[in-house]
């Protein structure tokens, strides 16, 4: 199983735990990664506000690079770059202005995109490709009492539910089940967690980071489960000001990748554990045990 | 003397032919079939904090007030999270309007001063015009520097955390082939003229 691989920006910076914890707990399923050659940022929600044909032509660059590296989906673990790319995709079906501007700006770099890459969530390749059966198997140190609150943030399911539901998501609630784990019921799961605001406009930010946190803590969350690189930074980061405002509100949140590979038995530090600003509590006692 | 502001708007306020500027963009058409039943609003996260919900700007575009909604903190507070893009009833797709707004209010520099979110979105553009990446350490100190240079030090606990936790990077990553990206990039603003280099 081999798959194109577009970190994005923030899984060299801010996120690095999250390829730290995906690399190895793809290869240890047996999926080959070969990272896109020389990619560049897909513009995020920061570039559309500027120029949408350069964003779009930023995404495309990405899109024709794959298509030229050879047949394989890309696997885009970040949640923006992940819209960013599905949005210029949808954009370049639909609207033939946009198809065209993009396309003569491919051409200027002899690039060419037929639209045949597909963009592939890592939650999705797991479920769907590897299979919970395969995953299940690796399974050595079952997460048994560990309470998880499993958080999918906005972008990966809106507002083009490529595979999973918009609201209510499954797929990791499903993949955190088969680690051992228990799932808390988290309503929360895709409510925006403010993305930029933090830095922006923290009166804003803050807040929303904090109702996501204290309704974990409230559900008896052990640790909330992340899928995006932003909304981990958010939420883990700013603790300290969030606890300030408005109460202590301490919970870990980690990469779900981080989980798998503490269930395939890799040690915290191997999956960029120690990255974490607020650490994840020692494992429940029954762990690893069946 | 005490000042008094008109709360109602007059005919000479509107900007004829905006309405229509907005809807011709790809994506952005449904918006002539807005009902303003409010489920953007009821659904919006930041709507708490606008100073027009998001209903009433999709009701002042549709009416040509264009200053209005391109000078609003509205269109800045939207982060993004397509939940009113999701839920309207008429498929209206609210987010993709408001970065029609955010692009025409960044062209025309008429956004709110000092208003840090439309400087974050230029200093980003900036940044990946010139390296292909994002650092986004460097990125935040650049947006501090620019709109709020207090939040240097008020943030030096974040800064030493991230350095502890080895999150902080300094220097920039950057790709390869920057000309390439520069020429795409010019190549897509000469082919269209509303587009800006920024």
């Amino acid at each position: 199983m081999k798959y194109s691989y577009f970190p994005g920006c923030s899984l060299k910076g801010l996120g690095r735990a999250y390829e730290e914890s995906l690399l190895p707990v793809m290869r240890h399923l047996g999926v080959e990664l070969e990272e896109l050659e020389d990619w560049n940022c897909c513009g995020a929600t920061a570039y559309m506000s500027v120029d949408e044909a350069q964003a779009g032509v930023l995404a495309a660059r990405n899109l024709a690079l794959a298509e030229r590296a050879g047949p394989h989906d890309l696997l885009t673990p970040c949640s923006a770059c992940y819209l960013v790319l599905n949005k210029t995709q949808h954009n370049m079906a639909d609207f033939p202005d946009i198809r065209e501007r993009i396309h003569r700006a491919l051409q200027s770099a002899r690039l060419t995109y037929t639209g045949r890459t597909r963009v592939r969530h890592p939650l999705d390749i797991l479920v769907h490709d590897v299979g919970l059966d395969v995953i299940k198997e690796k399974v050595v140190r079952p997460l048994k009492g560990l309470k998880v609150a499993p958080y999918y943030g906005c972008q990966v399911v809106r507002p083009y539910s490529t595979f999973d539901d918009a609201w209510n998501p499954t797929t990791m609630d499903r993949l955190l089940a088969t680690l051992g784990a228990e799932v808390v019921h988290y309503p929360l799961k895709t409510k925006c967690c403010g993305g930029s605001l933090t830095g922006t406009l923290p009166e804003a930010g803050l807040r929303m980071c904090y109702i996501l946190l204290k309704e974990a803590v409230r559900r008896g969350a052990d640790v909330i489960a992340t899928i995006c690189p932003l909304c981990q930074f958010n939420m883990d980061a700013y603790h300290d000001q969030i606890d300030r405002r408005w109460g202590p509100t301490r919970i870990a949140v980690v990469y779900f990748t981080q989980l798998m590979g503490l269930a395939f038995g890799f040690s915290p530090r191997e999956l960029g554990l120690h990255r974490n600003f607020i650490p994840m509590k020692e494992l429940p006692a029954e762990v690893g045990k069946t | 003397m005490m000042e008094i502001k008109r709360t109602i708007k007059y005919e000479a306020d509107r900007v004829r032919g905006f309405a229509q500027e907005i809807m011709s963009v790809s994506g952005c058409e449904q918006l002539k079939s807005c009902i303003q039943c409010g489920t953007c609003s009821g659904t919006c996260p930041l709507s708490i904090y606008m100073d027009f919900s998001p209903r009433q700007v999709m009701a002042l575009v549709r009416a040509d007030f264009k200053n209005e909604v391109l000078s609003s903190r509205t269109v800045w507070l939207c982060a993004s999270c397509y939940a009113c893009t999701v839920e309207c009833p008429r498929q209206i797709r609210i987010t993709d309007i408001m970065y029609a707004l955010k692009q025409r209010a960044i062209k025309e520099g008429v956004y709110p001063k000092r208003f840090p979110i439309p400087i974050l979105a230029k200093e980003f553009s900036r940044m990946v015009r010139s390296k292909g990446r994002i650092t986004e350490t460097l990125l935040v100190m650049r947006l501090f520097l620019k709109a709020n240079w207090r939040a240097v030090f008020q943030s030096w606990r974040l800064g030493l955390g991230l350095i502890r936790t080895g999150r902080f990077v300094a220097r920039h990553e950057r790709i390869e082939r920057r000309e390439e990206l520069a020429r795409m990039l010019d190549a897509a603003a000469n082919n269209n003229g509303a587009a800006t280099r920024p």
